[in-house]
């Protein structure tokens, strides 16, 4: 592999990486809070870059596309767990989860009986699929575009998490939900908050996704989704900065080893499980991770 | 004594139906029966694990691939597989496989189980979601494997022509036996402890109960049955593909012991009957429809919405499903027994 295939690579992954922490942030952060798995979470990623198919497929500008996309995904996150999680607080973990794959199929499948289970062609703009020349390696836009906007987003949550009202309350949450309650912050609203915010970066991801893949379909979710569930857990679910730093390393991972082994090239979407099971033989609290009980941002 | 007479009787009068409906139902109504006799086998393993163990799992995909790869490639014959690898020359190992189908069906489950012996390491080292998380993970890998060994499991393209040996009378009669270990596995010294850790687990480690251990049994057992119905599943469909196996099987599975009751066999059971008759009935929801004069064309996908939504609706508002975690037997000897206390 010579320096300018390396190089090439290197943005490649690095923009990989950034699909993933976007996505993996919302996993860690309904983790940090709720303890659970939010299996629908890659499906609204899913959901986001449908609706931005859907409004730019009535004729809106895509900026206002993404604009709906994300408002839509929103939405979506915050209903789920209006109607179907938020009965279940007090239910043994086992429901909660049965529930999450139960929302998880049921956007999977609503979707596909909306809009068929064929790929459709995302309706990126075009000033966003140009490519340029740097020396020998070839870069599209995009690859650039994703890694700036995922750093500004990472900061706009850490600034939220630590130097806000909302954040605070968000971290009271993840160590103790009745005694939050006691204090009189209203606990139900703080965590729509937190679905609300997921959601929203999910939707960049899906967004981000269907642009650099340039197709989009109703079970697109599934396999990023676990991925980046994994990237969660490798950098320590709970943790935000970790969700961010897990979400690289599987994104590089991925990237280099199919390129340096191209036989092993079917084998990528299994790396990220084979990642999960080595993290949690050898560290079960990932990179970043502190006590699993006590989980923090 | 009198309680083993009615269990030899129900026994002979079950097996006695099966032969019957074997040699009498159309091809049809027969194939519904045989779908759901494999369900109900896989559901009932699923469900030793996950509500009677409480060990909430998300692998029968992987176990039940394994299981169907293995039996069919154990009954195909050799010169049908050297032409059927079309990707690449089968492996060697694969030609000298042979076997008769009951011996396949066993090595599918025993090979089925030695995997869950060998994922039991990292797996059990986890509680609850990542637990969950971890077993998703496996189903994936299994399927990602088949789909990138062609020399061992022909590629994307599956396997073909599979002896149809699984008539209803294996089906059936394997179902009966499933449901017997299953019951008498949780009555045993074991189910106890499995109940212990799923209740409580640390109050299972302080009263003595070896956690791993029995949670590793739990887990050996039930993919041994789910190895032995993904071999019926593939003799009775007589084609595999890797995407046969993918996490829709496990959904499936998952809503039957949600419904039935996560822990109780009898509702499992009850269970994949109806769910797999509201299959068929529910046929229509995917095809073409006519509301208010408005053609809506056909939309596969429909019944999975129902399904989703029924799943939902049961979490939401039964969590505890038909039977809830007891048998049926429990549920009528209290209720007899709370009749006496009446009068």
């Amino acid at each position: 592999m010579d320096f300018s295939t390396f190089l090439q690579q290197l943005v490649n992954g690095i923009s990989l990486g950034s699909m993933y922490a976007l996505i993996a942030i919302g996993y860690t952060m309904v983790y940090g809070t709720l303890r659970l798995i939010n299996f629908a979470h890659g499906d609204i990623m899913m959901v986001g870059a449908f609706f931005v198919y859907l409004a730019s497929s009535m004729g809106l500008p895509f900026p206002l596309a993404v604009l709906a996309g994300i408002t839509g995904s929103v939405l979506v996150g915050i209903m789920t767990d209006k109607i179907a999680y938020k009965p279940l607080r007090e239910a043994p973990k086992i429901s909660l989860l049965i529930t999450a794959i139960g929302i998880s199929f049921f956007l999977e499948n609503l979707f596909n009986v909306l809009f068929g289970g064929v790929p459709k062609a995302f309706p990126a703009p075009e000033y966003l699929t140009t490519s340029f020349k740097l020396g020998e390696v070839i870069l599209p836009l995009m690859v650039i575009v994703i890694p700036i906007v995922t750093v500004l987003i990472l900061g706009g949550v850490l600034w939220v998490l630590y130097k806000t009202k909302y954040g605070m309350a968000i971290r009271a949450l993840a160590f103790d939900i009745p005694t939050v309650k006691l204090m009189g912050v209203n606990a139900d609203y703080i965590i729509s908050i937190v679905f609300g915010l997921g959601s929203a970066l999910a939707a960049v991801g899906g967004i981000f996704y269907a642009i650099s893949y340039p197709s989009i379909d109703p079970l697109m979710g599934i396999i990023v989704g676990l991925k980046a569930f994994a990237a969660a857990v490798l950098g320590g679910i709970g943790s935000v900065t970790g969700a961010v730093l897990g979400g690289f390393i599987l994104g590089f991972t991925e990237i280099f080893v199919v390129a340096m082994f191209p036989d092993l090239g079917g084998y990528k979407d299994a790396f990220a499980f084979f990642f999960l099971i080595f993290v949690l033989l050898l560290r079960p609290t990932g990179i970043m991770g502190e006590d699993l009980d006590r989980g923090r941002f | 004594m009198k309680g083993i007479l009615i269990k030899i009787a129900l026994i002979t009068v079950s097996l006695g139906i099966i032969w019957y409906t074997n040699s009498h139902l159309d091809i049809y109504n027969l194939s519904i029966v045989n779908n759901i006799g494999i369900f109900a086998i896989l559901a009932l393993s699923y469900n030793l694990i996950n509500g009677v163990a409480g060990q909430f799992s998300l692998e029968p995909n992987g176990f039940v691939a394994i299981g169907a790869y293995m039996t069919a490639i154990f009954i195909i014959p050799m010169d049908t597989k050297i032409d059927m690898y079309a990707l690449v020359d089968p492996a060697p190992v694969i030609l000298q496989m042979q076997a008769n189908f009951p011996i396949a069906l066993l090595a599918g489950g025993l090979t089925s189980a030695l995997m869950a012996f060998l994922l039991s390491v990292p797996v059990f080292r986890v509680r609850g979601d990542y637990l969950a998380i971890v077993t998703l993970g496996f189903g994936f890998i299994i399927r990602i494997f088949a789909m990138n060994s062609p020399a061992y499991t022909n590629g994307a393209m599956g396997l073909n022509d599979i002896p149809e040996f699984a008539d209803f009378r294996w089906i059936g009669s394997i179902t009966i036996f499933t449901f017997l270990v299953m019951i008498h596995v949780i009555y045993s010294k074991y189910g106890r402890a499995m109940k212990a850790i799923r209740d409580d687990e640390d109050a299972a480690v302080a009263m003595g109960v070896n956690t791993f251990k029995v949670k590793t049994y739990a887990f050996m057992t039930s993919a041994f049955f789910e190895g032995i119905g993904g071999g019926l599943l593939a003799s009775f469909l007589s084609t595999i593909a890797p995407d046969q196996f993918t996490f829709l099987l496990t959904f499936y599975l998952l809503i039957i012991i949600v419904l039935g009751g996560l822990g109780s066999m009898t509702g499992t059971l009850v269970s994949a009957i109806v769910i797999g008759f509201g299959l068929e009935w529910l046929r229509f929801l995917d095809d073409n429809m006519t509301i208010f004069g408005y053609d809506t064309g056909a939309h596969p996908g429909m019944r999975m919405v129902v399904f989703s939504i029924l799943l939902i609706i049961t979490m939401l508002f039964a969590r505890r499903g038909l039977f809830g975690d007891r048998e049926l037997s429990d549920i009528l000897k209290s209720k007899s027994s709370s009749k006496r206390k009446n009068v």
